[in-house]
C-alpha cells in the first residue's frame, strides 16, 4: 500500500508514457489496416485517409471507446483475489503494456500479422497467470473473448457477403447499374450512419455523462443517418455518367458513385477502430490510474477519467501522422483491384461488427475482423483474386502472439517487482 | 517501422488485366496478316519478308507474356472464376497467334504465290478471319466487366451476345474456306502438285486462326455456364 502512496506520480507518469508508447504503435501500424480497403478502392487519397482517421479515430476512442477499455481494465484479472497487494496489479499493467508495445514493435518491423488486441490480451493473462496465480484470471470472460475473436471475423464475412449481394442484385446486376446505383446508394449511406450511432449512443455515450432512453436513442441513430444521407444525396448527385470513362470499363461511373459512400463507411471504419483498439493502450493505463487515485484500493467502481482516453487518442493520431501515411501508401499501392463497391461492402461489414464488438466491451482484431468481411465478400465472387495464405498467417500469428505477450510481461512483471520492492 | 503489409497480402493479383493484354497482343500479331496478305498477292517478297518478321515477333511477345501469367497464378489463389479454366483459355488465345506466325512461316519459306483465281477471296478469307480474333479481343475485353458484376446478370446476357457474333464470323470463314477449295480443286491440276499441297496447307492454317478464335469465346462461354 505504501508503495503506491510513496511512488504514486512515477506510476502516473510511467502509465502515461507506456500508455502513449503503445497507442503510437496503434496509429502508426494498425489504423493503415483499418483504413486499408479505403485507401487501395481509390476512394480516398492517402492525405483524406489520414485527416478522417485521424479525427474518426479520436471520436471513437472518447465516444465509444469507454466500454473494451472496462473490460481490459478490470474484465480479465478477477480484483478480488489482489485486494491486499494492488501494487501487484499496477506492475503487473505497466509489464503488460510495455509487452505488447514492444512486440508491436517487433513484429510489425518483421511484417507478422499481429493484432494489437492479442498482443496486450495475451500479455494481461500471462502476468496474471505466473505472476499473481492462475485463480486470478477470470477464465470465464477470457474464454469469451477468446471466442470472440473466432466469431468476430465469421459474423463480419456473413455481413459482408450479404451487404454485396444485395449490391450486386439492386445494383450491379441490372440493365441499368447506373441510375441504380444513384437511387440505391443513398440507402446504404444511411445505414452506415444509423448502425454507427445508434452503437454509440446506446452503449458508448454513457460514460461521457449522457443518458437517453432507447426510443430517443432510436431516434437520434435515424436522425444521424438521415443527415449524413442528405449529405450524400447531394453529393452523388453531382455525378453525371462519364462516358470517356465508361470506354473502357463500363461500371467506371457506378464506381464513382460508390466512392461516396466509400468515403462514409472509411469514416464509420476509422470511428470503429478507434472504438475498439485504442481500449488495448489505455485499458491497464486506466486500471494503473484507478489504484493510485484511490490511493491504494482496487475500485472497482471509480469511473474512466476522460484524459486517459485522450492519451490513447492523442497517441494513436501522433503515430498516424508520423508514420501511417507511409504504411497507408504501401497498403494502397498493393491493392489495385479492390474497386469501391467491394470496399464498401467489406468496410461496412468490418466496421459494424466491430462497433458491436465495442458496445458489448469484447476486445476484438479489427484487421482479422476486415480480412473476415474481405473474405465474405470474396465468396460472394466478387473478389477477382484473393490469397488464402493470409489466413494460415492469421492462425500462426495467434499461436505465436499469445505466448509471445504472456511471456514479455512476465520477464517485464518481475522486472518491475524487483526494481520496487 | 514496417514496410510490408499482410492485409494488402491478401488481394491477390488479378489474371483479368493480364489476360487481356495477351489478348490484345495476339490479335496485334493477327492483325498484320492482312498487309502481309496484300504483299504476298503484290509478291512484293520484300514486304512479305518484314511482315513476317514483325508477326513472328509479336507472336514470341505474347509467348513470354502467357508464360509469364502462368508463373503468377499460385495455386493458393482464391478466384471467382478456377485457375484451370482461366490457363485454359489462355492457352487458346495464345494459339491464335501461333497459327497466324505458322501461316506467315510456310508462305515467306516456300515464297508461295497465291494462284490469280483465288487472290480476292483470299483476302476477304484473311480480313474475316482477322475479324474473328478482333471479336474475340472484344471478348476478352468484357472480362474485367464480369468480375465487377461477379459472373452475373445483364454483364453475362451481353458476353453471350458478343460470342454468338463470334460464331457467326467464324461460320462465316467456314463458308469462304470451301468456296476457296472448291476453286482451288479446279486448277490444282495445273499446279505443281507440291505446290497446291501447301496451298491447301496454308488454306487450312488460316482458318484456325478464325477457329481458335472462336476457341477463345466458346471456353469463355463454359465460365458463363454455371
Amino acid at each position: 500500500m505504501n508503495i503506491i502512496i510513496e511512488n504514486a506520480t512515477l506510476f502516473l507518469v510511467l502509465a502515461g508514457i507506456f500508455g502513449l508508447f503503445m497507442a503510437w504503435g496503434i496509429g502508426a501500424n494498425d489504423v493503415a489496416n483499418a483504413m486499408a480497403t479505403s485507401v487501395g478502392s481509390r476512394a480516398l487519397t492517402i492525405k483524406q485517409a489520414i485527416l478522417i482517421a485521424a479525427v474518426f479515430e479520436f471520436a471513437g476512442a472518447i465516444l465509444a471507446g469507454g466500454q473494451v477499455t472496462k473490460t481490459i481494465r478490470k474484465g480479465i484479472i478477477d480484483a478480488k483475489v489482489l485486494e491486499s497487494s494492488p501494487e501487484l496489479l499496477v506492475y503487473g499493467m505497466l509489464a503488460a503494456l510495455l509487452a505488447a508495445g514492444c512486440w508491436l514493435l517487433i513484429a510489425s518491423r518483421k511484417g507478422w500479422p499481429v493484432s494489437t488486441t492479442h498482443s496486450i490480451v495475451g500479455a494481461i493473462v500471462g502476468f496474471a497467470m505466473v505472476g499473481i496465480g492462475i485463480e486470478a484470471v477470470s477464465w470465464g470472460k477470457v474464454g469469451f473473448i477468446v471466442a470472440s475473436w473466432v466469431v468476430s471475423p465469421v459474423l463480419a464475412g456473413v455481413i459482408a457477403y450479404a451487404l454485396f449481394r444485395s449490391v450486386q442484385k439492386l445494383i450491379l446486376d441490372t440493365d441499368t447499374p447506373f441510375d441504380n446505383a444513384k437511387r440505391y446508394v443513398p440507402f446504404y449511406i444511411f445505414i452506415v450512419g444509423f448502425i454507427i450511432s445508434l452503437v454509440t449512443l446506446v452503449k458508448g455515450l454513457k460514460h461521457v455523462g449522457l443518458h437517453l432512453s432507447t426510443a430517443e436513442n432510436y431516434f437520434y441513430a435515424v436522425i444521424v443517418g438521415l443527415v449524413i444521407m442528405g449529405f450524400g444525396i447531394s453529393v452523388i448527385r453531382k455525378i453525371k455518367m462519364n462516358e470517356s470513362l465508361n470506354k473502357d470499363f463500363h461500371y467506371a461511373s457506378v464506381e464513382k458513385v460508390f466512392g461516396v459512400l466509400m468515403v462514409v463507411t472509411a469514416c464509420a471504419m476509422a470511428f470503429a477502430h478507434g472504438s475498439n483498439d485504442v481500449a488495448n493502450a489505455i485499458g491497464p493505463v486506466a486500471a494503473i490510474v484507478g489504484i493510485v487515485q484511490s490511493g491504494g484500493e482496487i475500485a472497482q467502481k471509480s469511473t474512466l477519467s476522460i484524459w486517459v482516453l485522450l492519451i490513447g487518442g492523442v497517441g494513436i493520431v501522433i503515430g498516424l501522422m508520423m508514420y501511417g501515411h507511409k504504411v497507408m501508401a504501401t497498403v494502397g499501392n498493393n491493392i489495385t483491384e479492390l474497386t469501391p463497391s467491394r470496399g464498401f461492402a467489406a468496410t461496412l461489414a468490418a466496421a459494424t461488427t466491430v462497433v458491436l464488438a465495442s458496445g458489448t466491451g469484447l476486445p476484438i482484431s479489427t484487421t482479422h475482423t476486415l480480412v473476415g468481411a474481405v473474405l465474405g465478400v470474396g465468396l460472394a465472387r466478387g473478389m477477382a483474386a484473393l490469397n488464402l495464405t493470409v489466413i494460415r498467417n492469421i492462425f500462426m500469428s495467434w499461436i505465436i502472439t499469445l505466448p509471445a505477450g504472456a511471456i514479455l510481461a512476465i520477464i517485464f512483471f518481475y522486472v518491475l517487482k524487483g526494481i520496487f520492492s | 517501422m514496417a514496410v510490408s503489409n499482410y492485409m494488402s497480402g491478401i488481394f491477390g493479383n488479378s489474371p483479368v488485366k493480364p489476360m487481356q493484354i495477351h489478348m490484345e497482343k495476339v490479335h496485334d500479331c493477327v492483325s498484320l496478316l492482312m498487309p502481309f496478305f496484300e504483299a504476298v498477292v503484290a509478291e512484293d517478297w520484300k514486304s512479305v519478308e518484314k511482315h513476317q518478321k514483325k508477326i513472328s515477333l509479336l507472336e514470341n511477345e505474347a509467348d513470354v507474356m502467357k508464360k509469364e501469367l502462368r508463373l503468377n497464378l499460385p495455386k493458393g489463389l482464391f478466384m471467382q472464376v478456377s485457375r484451370r479454366d482461366l490457363l485454359e483459355i489462355l492457352t487458346i488465345q495464345d494459339s491464335v497467334a501461333n497459327k497466324a506466325k505458322d501461316v506467315a512461316g510456310i508462305i515467306k519459306g516456300r515464297k508461295m504465290v497465291l494462284p490469280k483465281q483465288i487472290a480476292n477471296d483470299y483476302l476477304k478469307f484473311v480480313q474475316r478471319c482477322v475479324d474473328a480474333s478482333a471479336q474475340a479481343k472484344m471478348t476478352i475485353n468484357e472480362l474485367d466487366e464480369l468480375v465487377e458484376t461477379g459472373f452475373r446478370g445483364t454483364e453475362v446476357k451481353l458476353v453471350q451476345k458478343m460470342i454468338k457474333t463470334l460464331d457467326k464470323i467464324e461460320a462465316d470463314t467456314d463458308k469462304i474456306q470451301r468456296k476457296i477449295r472448291a476453286k482451288l480443286f479446279e486448277i490444282e491440276n495445273d499446279m505443281p502438285p507440291l505446290e497446291a499441297m501447301f496451298m491447301y496447307k496454308v488454306i487450312e492454317a488460316t482458318g484456325d486462326v478464325a477457329d481458335q478464335s472462336q476457341r477463345v469465346g466458346s471456353r469463355l462461354q463454359l465460365l458463363l455456364a454455371r
